[in-house]
């Protein structure tokens, strides 16, 4: 089990001072002048030793990322934009550390801003976070206020400013192209790749696109070592993560763990267990809403990180551990999630527009059973349509779901169809 | 999205005050020079906030001419997010989650409570003018579901119980306390700590403890 000192946000739950002075307690901006004496390689090549891959879901290299910005500006400006449009279902990790922890969010960011020669950074925060962002807006009063950031932020001779961008509502926003196009005040429509952000970004300048958590655990990964994290969780899966546990548990809770923690340790130990015990568990959404499902017998023995997930043809996403017991209409919950995904469509990608709403309704139908089994091949075959074929992955995040659905629980699916045919004839008779 | 403009209710003008004026410049400061479309969501949030709670037609003129954008981006802008209304809203709109997480814990109660409490559907506004009630997707805030949002604030931990006391008191005039409405101060389990008990592994005191 981690240890409480290995945590890295030890005000997770904001029960001590969230303001500069309880940072500082903390361990937050202690000399960060001295991180960033050291250099921008040597903040890169920490962060590439330290193993951290992305927190927002898709698991890329975070230092690796931070090395494709240009080395030498060739006179255009560097952006940091920070993903603070948390809105995965299921997820509720950012907004801890929005609310609870945002110094070590904006230390985090101006050691990463050094690392890409990046002098501006805006923080794209959703717009339901009302009270997050007053938090973050007076953290950044602060940081200013103390010089560690503005002007020679924290005597380091590096200018460094943060703006907050508040969103309106749009979950698509929170794929990282389409933020851009957001802040810059269109319609959040995600951009072909390539060119990639990297090189041609906000404003048509290089950028990189970090996830809030991603960004926070990186003074903690300077200051500690690389070698510190790279010796959590385990090889290509390395360091702590924060996790959120919902739905059918005693305790749903948020909480920091180490990377690779047993799915079922996690439920047991945190969230005081199943309702009703293990064995009244039916599957796990273990990454946020996009990642299909896993049934109870892979939860026995999954490791929640990115490999491990992905052996089980799952993924951990943003690490967002949704429980469903034997109670739950699975069929009812999938549908659920593609309306989700059909209103969250930015309709640009054809497969995706008409995919997703052909999906849900398809999964409406299958809800009360009145589909013809051949059908279930037929929606197995339009999730496959949209999926990899849209610009963005939005249509992988729709199609996922209900193929997880179908992988797992076909057997159900078809007893519905059985079952409705069978009250049909009956009520003919 | 927002359901298409109400015509009746459009006024002719909208002009921002002195007071909002300021904040509209500081947002456009926050944008290098020439990109000051990028201050459009944060102006329609002004507009929207000035005109009680919901966004005219003559107030994105307005926003497109601070902007010196063609009025057609604007109005992608505003029908695009879902938080601009474009038709009135009551005074307090309630918002309910949805989502599966909400869902799991029984916000199909929470919603038919809200219901009850207001004599109203989805997208219906009370007669009175107080009270909106619609259906939102996922807030984030997932370990305290069910979870509703009025104006600002979350409203988590909630059962039928507790939603229907907070629409009670928001109806007295009163202000009811967000967050959550267990024992719960934020996020922690429910049951006790599990992390963050102490340095018991003798690394000395916990960092920030009093």
């Amino acid at each position: 089990m981690l240890r409480d000192s290995d945590r890295i946000f030890t005000n997770l739950y904001g029960f001590e001072d969230v303001g500069l002075e309880g940072a500082r307690a903390r361990g937050d901006w202690d000399d960060t002048r001295a991180l960033i004496a050291k250099g921008r390689d040597w903040i890169i090549d920490e962060v590439k030793n330290s193993g951290l891959r992305g927190r927002g879901g898709a698991g890329f290299g975070t230092g690796m990322k931070w090395s494709f910005m240009p080395k030498v500006s060739d006179g255009r400006p560097h952006y940091l934009v920070i993903n603070a449009d948390e809105g995965e279902p299921g997820t509720c990790k950012d907004r801890e550390i929005l609310r609870h922890e945002p110094h070590k969010l904006l230390e985090g960011a101006l050691l990463a801003a050094v690392a890409m020669g990046a002098s501006v950074s805006y923080i794209y925060i959703r717009g339901e976070f009302h009270r997050e962002t007053e938090a973050l807006r007076r953290a950044i009063g602060e940081a200013y206020e103390a010089g560690l950031i503005g002007k020679n932020a924290c005597g380091s001779d590096w200018d460094f400013d943060i703006h907050l961008h508040v969103g309106a509502g749009a979950y698509i926003c929170g794929e990282e192209t389409a933020l851009l196009e957001s802040l810059e005040g269109r319609k959040g429509m995600p951009r072909l790749k390539p060119p990639f952000p990297a090189n041609t970004g906000l404003y048509g300048c290089p950028t990189t696109v970090n996830n809030v958590e991603s960004i926070a655990v990186a003074p903690a990964i300077l200051r500690r070592g690389a070698d510190w994290f790279a010796a959590l969780g385990r090889s290509n899966n390395t360091g702590t993560k924060i996790f959120c546990i919902s739905g059918h548990v005693n305790h749903p809770c948020t909480v920091e763990d180490e990377m690779s923690v047993p799915l079922r340790e996690l439920i047991e130990k945190h969230a005081g267990g199943v309702r009703g015990g293990w064995d009244n568990l039916l599957a796990v959404i273990p990454g946020g809403s996009s990642v299909p499902l896993i049934p109870k017998s892979v939860c026995e023995t999954v490791l929640m990180d990115f490999d491990s997930l992905r052996e089980a043809q799952s993924g951990l996403g943003t690490g967002a551990v949704i429980v469903m017991d034997k109670s739950t209409d699975i069929v009812r919950v999938i549908a659920r999630l593609s309306r989700f995904y059909m209103d969250e469509s930015c309709g640009q990608c054809t497969p995706c527009r008409e995919g997703t709403g052909w999906l849900w309704r398809m999964m409406e139908r299958l809800v009360t059973g009145n589909i013809a089994v051949e059908e279930i091949d037929l929606l197995d075959e339009v999730s496959r349509q949209i999926e990899g074929h849209t610009i963005c992955a939005h249509g992988d995040a729709a199609a996922w779901p209900v193929q997880g659905l179908i992988r797992h629980f076909r057997p159900e699916l078809e007893r519905r169809a059985a079952a409705f045919q069978a009250r049909q004839a009956d009520q003919a008779a | 999205m927002s359901a298409p403009n109400d015509a009746s209710a459009q006024p002719r003008t909208f002009a921002f005050t002195p007071e909002n004026a300021k904040k509209a410049e500081a947002a456009v400061a926050a944008y290098p020079k020439g990109r000051q479309a990028s201050a459009v969501l944060a102006l329609l949030d002004l507009a929207q906030r000035q005109n009680g709670g919901w966004l005219p037609r003559a107030a994105m003129d307005a926003v497109a001419g601070i902007l010196d954008m063609p009025p057609m981006r604007v109005y992608e802008v505003a029908t695009f997010y879902n938080m601009y209304n474009l038709k009135p809203v009551g005074r307090h709109h309630i918002q309910v989650c949805t989502n599966v997480s909400c869902w799991l814990r029984g916000s199909d109660d929470v919603l038919a409570a809200c219901r009850n409490a207001l004599g109203i559907d989805l997208g219906e506004t009370s007669a009175d003018g107080g009270f909106t009630l619609s259906e939102t997707e996922c807030l984030g805030a997932c370990v305290n579901a069910p979870v509703m949002m009025i104006g600002g604030d979350y409203y988590e931990d909630l059962d039928v119980g507790t939603a229907t006391a907070i629409l009670a008191e928001l109806k007295k005039g009163g202000t009811p306390r967000p967050g959550p409405q267990s024992d719960r101060r934020a996020c922690e389990p429910a049951g006790g700590l599990t992390t963050l008990t102490g340095w018991s592994d003798g690394r000395g005191d916990k960092p920030g403890a009093s």
